[in-house]
């Protein structure tokens, strides 16, 4: 039982830890439209910055700080918030698959660095001795567990509260009108790629932060945390959930998260030890393919709010008379 | 600094190119950037490599053509997986990305192509484990050709290769009815089905030229480096800034392109290292984007 519930609270923060990832990423993709594959990339920038920040000191790379743990969430906000926004002041002016293929980029880039400047990264071992709020508990696994749990839900409310607050602001409302009207807005005075590239920022400084947490919560990563699965994972959660929505955020994460656990476990259990490398690589098949079929037939997902945008006159009279109604 | 790095980079980026003409194509013609072209590439070695095999069973061991490594069965083979190549982007398209295109939404399109990259890539480490395997494993002797530089007969053969393939795709496009359509397309898309050109015969076209190269460029790894599910995702972001560096939507572009990102990228790998290779065609792209977001030949948004 006290096992059970060990679990439960290992997998629950693993759980919202994802979900500050998709809500990182709705607020880009779900509120703003912008199209962001390198997520992983700047999860890796948050997770290094705040390992470099805390840990002791270690001879062989630069740094180890050993700062508190609160000035490496912080920092790993500011850096995450600083790359997110070049990427967008340098591909927002231009068309929107740009911005896609250079966050792409990002992601490979960050990869690289993370393997090969072993002074700053470690290189491909990682960084491990990352401190971890409540280290002293490690002794009694559950209360440890449950502290990290606290910790993690606290933070998670604490952005999905600020998230609501900011999508309903005048803020949000301008991101709003920019995703479905760019030209409308625009012609209110509004500065579109301005607007645009602090979604990117804040959205990025959510993601290092959810990067950072992690790091903290596991105490070692290594670059194969940052893999473009991961890029994958959060999107389908977020498409389940339904882009758009803050709430559909963190239930699509939880609900994937369970989904993906869940078929690792069985897949562990159904199949022999040599043959589990292949059985994992059938799972992606499967969440590809279920992406693909939410994407053709259910494209708001769980509890989405995204609408299509007015193309033939008959749908347009709909939409609208659907987001006037909404609003 | 030994001159090696030419044929290094030309080799490279003939493969850049060839799977830049198909990225190129489907972004000016479908107007989305398609992240599963690397694993067209991927998916058409896998098919040569099989039809290899399954000629090998048939016909016991043959002997290759003089100085090549490879005898007649991959050219029949290689022709085999371009076709399956070509029907496997149909089939994508059909079950897909044309649905998805008539909502209307360009980005839906490119997310659903990163889905489907993820799933036809791990359905190859599925099948065919990671585990790297080759069309041949015997060791080709190079010939020095003056200047320190030293090159195989498998590796002038496939230059002459691209060389022929990249002209063909040339006049294809310049001199016939259904190249001017595909321009046509890509140029004014109201305009071009106002003329009465036939959209959907343009896209099946556009699907076949890109399959059919990304099988190439894939056989060509597969021939000079070695074959495994991720070769072709590797390949994207190069293939990506090659296009862009080209100017999208032009053919010529997207292989001079390629064949930038190849010398540069084999330049580094001498000054700097082998491991920072994959960062060349990131800088490359964000030099593009600052300075000519149009790229070398492109032509500017309509």
């Amino acid at each position: 039982m006290i096992d059970l519930i060990g679990y439960g609270a290992f997998f629950l923060t693993t759980a919202l830890i994802f979900s500050l990832v998709t809500l990182g990423l709705n607020l880009q993709w779900g509120l703003t439209g912008l199209f962001n594959v390198g997520l992983a990339g700047f999860v890796a920038i948050g997770a290094y910055t705040s390992a470099l920040l805390t840990t002791p000191d270690d001879a062989a790379r630069l740094g180890g700080f050993g700062l508190p743990i609160l000035v490496g969430w912080l920092g790993a906000m500011v850096v995450g918030g600083i790359a997110a926004a070049l990427t967008g002041m340098a591909t927002l002016r231009l068309r929107s698959d740009y911005l896609a293929i250079t966050t792409f980029g990002v992601a490979v880039v960050v990869q690289l660095v993370a393997l090969n400047a072993q002074k700053l990264t470690g290189g491909p071992f990682g960084i491990g001795f990352i401190p971890r709020p409540f280290g002293s508990l490690a002794e009694k696994p559950l209360l440890f567990n449950l502290s990290n749990l606290a910790v993690v839900a606290a933070v998670t409310l604490v952005a999905y509260l600020a998230l609501e607050h900011l999508s309903r602001s005048p803020w949000g409302r301008v991101l709003k009108a920019l995703r479905e009207d760019e030209r409308a807005a625009i012609s209110l005075g509004k500065s579109a790629r301005f607007y645009r590239v602090q979604a990117f920022a804040v959205g990025g400084a959510i993601m290092a932060l959810a990067g950072a947490l992690q790091a903290h919560f596991t105490g070692f990563i290594a670059p194969d945390n940052y893999l473009p699965i991961l890029t994958f994972q959060v999107w389908v959660m977020l498409i389940v959930g339904g882009s758009g929505s803050n709430l559909g955020a963190v239930i699509g994460s939880i609900l994937v998260w369970g989904i993906w656990a869940g078929s690792g476990t069985l897949t562990s259990v159904l199949f022999a030890p040599e043959q589990q490398a292949r059985a994992a690589s059938l799972q992606i098949v499967a969440i590809g393919v279920m992406l693909c079929i939410i994407l053709l037939i259910r494209p708001n997902g769980l509890f989405g709010d995204r609408l299509l945008r007015p193309r033939l006159g008959k749908r347009a009279k709909v939409t609208t008379a659907k987001s006037s109604s909404g609003s | 600094m030994s001159l090696q790095f030419v044929i290094d980079g030309l080799l490279t980026g003939s493969m850049i190119g060839l799977g830049a003409i198909g990225v190129t194509l489907t972004y000016s013609i479908l107007r989305f950037s398609n992240f599963a072209h690397g694993d067209f590439m991927a998916w058409g070695t896998y098919a040569t490599l099989a039809v290899v095999s399954a000629i090998g069973a048939t016909f016991g061991k043959v002997a290759p053509i003089a100085p090549l490594s490879f005898g007649w069965p991959l050219l029949v083979a290689l022709v085999v997986g371009m076709a399956f190549t070509a029907l496997l982007a149909l089939l994508l398209d059909r079950v897909l990305f044309s649905r998805l295109r008539s909502q209307g939404q360009a980005i839906i399109v490119v997310m659903a192509s990163f889905g489907a990259s993820m799933a036809l890539r791990s359905l190859l480490e599925f099948t065919f484990t990671s585990r790297p395997t080759y069309f041949s494993r015997a060791i080709q002797i190079a010939m020095p050709v003056g200047f320190g530089i030293r090159i195989t007969p498998d590796q002038i053969a496939l230059l002459l290769l691209t060389a022929v393939l990249v002209l063909g795709v040339h006049l294809l496009m310049t001199r016939t009815q259904t190249g001017r359509a595909m321009q046509a397309l890509s140029q004014n898309a109201a305009l071009a089905r106002i003329v009465g050109i036939d959209v959907a015969s343009v896209v099946r076209v556009t699907w076949i030229i890109g399959g059919a190269l990304a099988c190439v460029a894939g056989v060509m790894i597969g021939i000079l480096v070695q074959i495994r599910p991720f070769m072709g995702f590797d390949m994207l972001l190069p293939m990506f800034a090659a296009a862009i560096l080209g100017g999208i939507g032009s053919i010529p572009g997207a292989v001079l392109g390629g064949l930038i990102i190849g010398l540069a990228e084999a330049g580094a790998v001498q000054l700097i290292g082998a491991e920072w290779r994959a960062a060349v065609s990131f800088i490359i792209l964000m030099a593009v984007l600052f300075v000519r977001p149009i790229g070398l030949f492109g032509v500017r948004e309509r």
